[in-house]
């Protein structure tokens, strides 16, 4: 009788204590990352802090890193959305570095100008884009359980750029799909899910109407399905793809889609999960790999935004964390993003986006505050 | 959201009985669209019942529109058996030319037969009979609560080019190229759609969707067009929204927008993405307009062969796309009331089919509609 008080006075003992993370209660062990002797050394990273909010959550994320220490060092070079094209030196940068950061290119509508963003991405050969949409504890939405990362081709299809008026009032766009693109991407997007332990690839197509171009893309991702058994694989047409998004998002898991339908797509499913101002992506190549923020990089905000600097730098900051695992510094990439999961869910500094009325510069200092 | 229905039912009544006389200097293609008629005279109208459950919510349609006192009479048609070459379709050319004649129609699911050699039966009705515009209201209906309660919005889709030309070929093996056309033809012909029907329906705001920071030639001119359009109804407010904001905007807050007009393939996908904000498919109603006002109403959810013939079946789309049909008729009264009737015996819950998650079977549903007139 005595011994069962005992234990049972240990285990309200034991309960009652306070949990703080890493307690040796929950008996959890440390991650250990073995480096390699000199990988250390800083390394240098382009960044590009852009147009409109770009330059100020592009400080916010220098700001960061140096406070953490981290071993990287940034190149900063200055351009915007309206220039011709992207200087040669820039491009020298990146490809010297192979990783470059940053904030987004404003595209003048109609202008007579090509994307910026675009042009980056077609002259590095960056053929795949990918926005991580995840909800975050703290953030409110309409939908839980969203967890899904869109794999999108970022070279051809509909924005080749191919376009010409072949009598006045009548304009062609041509949509391009090749072959060697579509597999290049499904290939990517079946090695993401096999070195994350995904379980499921969902191709998103139109091959319904458009037989012989998104019939070459099913074509591809479905040869590349077969040599990745353990990975289930299914296809689903865009626009019931889009219904199903806003009604049940947790079906999704790994989406791979040409260029137009994943620009869409990803809006959407970063709109589920709280909004593109909290999604980090990145467009990776075989050589080069530049991070932004995920979804909608042109969207650059507005002039109140700026003039009150309340832009939202979550976004840009999980992308440099993602570019930290890129670079192999995964405990900096950590130690990130705990800090800016613990100020958001804390829901203390909250930019305009969530409700709040703090500034850029306040959220960064509740996130370095909250570095450990 | 009664209040919104209230407010929506005033503007409507006041927009359809004002509208009228309007048309008749808009252009060549609006005059059409006003009947002038005694409520007593029966207008025909063509009915395509479909398969699978087609014909057992055709024949609700046809029992609530009796109930109210609606003076429409059907000719229906059915998807024949054998390919017809005239259509080279299962579409008969009959059927077809009882569209063009009585200018009205409601259609229901139809299964296309695989095979080749034939055209799709949606293709064919949307060549022979130039249908336009697809237009899709989308509202909470209140009592049927989905994640998102405040959707009320129009999306009106270029429906005969764009994406969808159906232009593809192989350049060299492992390249496929595909065109998308866009006219200024089409486009003036959309845009003007938009806003007589903001216009005629009480709509504040018109939001052209596109994505010409990239295609700047082709959704250019898509905008321009609608620009064109957008100075001649000064009391409209137009705004222009990037196809991957507008998604997102969507998706976090609805009530930003109004009506939507877009260019092909943008449509398919917001309109769709707007029918799941609302509770999906099968409470959608759509209306397909061509030239020279014909109107041909449908409801875009699929026939459901496995429920076919079991009575459980959602009469829902059909009878709200039937509601447009009344309303492009200008019979506005009777829509209004048989449009009630569907939203109140919604909200209240005691009768709801099997896809609302109720029990009821298709018969009492449309029995509680016709006692709710």
């Amino acid at each position: 009788m005595a011994r069962r008080s005992v234990a049972r006075s240990l285990l309200n003992n034991l309960l009652s204590m306070k949990l703080e993370p890493c307690s040796r209660l929950t008996a959890s062990r440390s991650v250990t990352y073995m480096p390699r002797p000199g990988d250390g050394a800083p390394r240098p990273v382009t960044l590009i802090p852009g147009d409109g909010i770009g330059p100020l959550v592009t400080e916010a994320v220098e700001q960061v890193m140096t406070a953490m220490h981290a071993p990287v060092y940034f190149e900063k070079y200055d351009i915007h959305g309206d220039m011709k094209q992207v200087p040669q030196e820039v491009i020298d940068s990146i490809r010297k570095n192979k990783v470059c950061l940053k904030g987004g290119l404003k595209t003048p509508v109609g202008g007579g100008v090509s994307s910026l963003n675009v042009q980056l991405r077609k002259e590095l050969d960056l053929y795949a884009s990918l926005v991580h949409c995840s909800n975050l504890p703290g953030l409110p939405t309409r939908h839980d359980n969203v967890d899904i990362v869109v794999i999108r081709e970022n070279t051809e299809g509909e924005y080749s750029g191919l376009e010409h008026e072949v009598v006045p009032g009548v304009v062609e766009s041509l949509k391009v799909i090749t072959k060697f693109c579509s597999e290049r991407v499904a290939q990517y997007a079946f090695e993401y899910a096999y070195l994350n332990n995904r379980k499921k690839v969902t191709a998103v197509h139109k091959a319904n109407i458009m037989k012989l171009a998104d019939g070459l893309f099913l074509e591809s991702c479905r040869e590349v399905a077969m040599r990745y058994p353990g990975i289930k694989y299914n296809e689903i047409i865009v626009d019931n793809c889009c219904m199903q998004l806003v009604s049940k998002p947790e079906q999704f898991d790994v989406m791979v889609t040409p260029n137009l339908y994943g620009n869409l797509v990803a809006n959407t499913a970063a709109g589920i999960a709280g909004g593109t101002g909290f999604m980090p992506g990145g467009n990776v190549g075989a050589g080069h790999a530049i991070f932004e923020q995920g979804a909608s990089a042109g969207n650059v905000g507005n002039e109140k935004l700026l003039d009150q600097k309340k832009a939202n730098p979550v976004a840009l900051l999980f992308s440099s964390a993602m570019m930290l695992r890129h670079l192999q510094f995964p405990s900096f990439a950590d130690r990130l993003e705990t800090a800016v999961k613990r100020v958001i869910s804390e829901g203390k500094y909250r930019t305009k986006d969530l409700g709040g009325q703090n500034t850029t510069q306040e959220v960064v200092d509740a996130i370095i505050a909250a570095l450990d | 959201m009664a209040s919104q229905i209230l407010r929506r039912v005033v503007r409507s009544c006041s927009g359809g009985i004002l509208s009228s006389p309007a048309n008749h200097h808009h252009s060549s293609l609006l005059p059409a669209l006003t009947r002038a008629f005694s409520s007593a005279t029966p207008i025909t109208a063509t009915l395509f019942p479909g398969d699978g459950i087609g014909p057992e919510i055709a024949e609700s349609v046809k029992q609530v529109f009796q109930a109210a006192d609606v003076p429409i009479e059907w000719e229906e048609h059915y998807v024949g058996t054998e390919i017809d070459p005239r259509t080279q379709s299962f579409l008969t050319w009959e059927s077809l030319e009882s569209v063009r004649r009585n200018r009205v129609g409601l259609k229901g699911p139809m299964a296309t037969p695989i095979g080749k050699g034939h055209r799709s039966l949606n293709l064919t009705l949307r060549k022979e009979l130039n249908l336009y515009a697809n237009v899709r209201p989308c509202y909470s209906l209140p009592g049927y609560k989905t994640r998102y309660d405040n959707v009320n919005l129009v999306t009106i889709r270029e429906n005969t080019e764009g994406e969808y030309s159906g232009l593809e070929h192989q350049v060299v093996r492992g390249v496929v190229e595909s065109l998308k056309i866009i006219t200024r033809a089409a486009s003036l012909r959309v845009a003007e759609y938009a806003f007589h029907y903001a216009k005629a329906n009480g709509r504040e705001r018109v939001s052209a969707i596109h994505k010409a920071n990239i295609m700047q030639k082709t959704d250019g001119l898509f905008l321009k067009c609608c620009r064109e359009v957008a100075e001649k109804y000064p009391e409209i407010t137009y705004e222009e929204v990037i196809i991957d904001n507008c998604c997102m905007m969507l998706v976090k807050n609805p009530a930003l927008f109004d009506v939507l007009v877009m260019p092909n393939l943008y449509g398919d996908i917001i309109s769709d993405l707007c029918a799941g904000l609302v509770g999906g498919l099968g409470l959608t109603p759509s209306c397909n307009i061509g030239e020279g006002g014909i109107a041909l109403a449908e409801a875009v959810h699929g026939s459901a062969p496995d429920i076919a013939g079991k009575n459980m079946a959602n009469p829902t789309a059909l009878l709200l796309s039937s509601v447009m049909m009344l309303r492009h008729l200008n019979i506005t009264d009777k829509a209004e009331r048989i449009q009630n009737a569907i939203i109140n015996t919604i909200a209240e819950g005691k009768y709801r089919t099997a896809d609302l998650g109720g029990s009821s079977s298709t018969t009492e549903f449309t029995n509680a509609i016709c006692n709710n007139l």
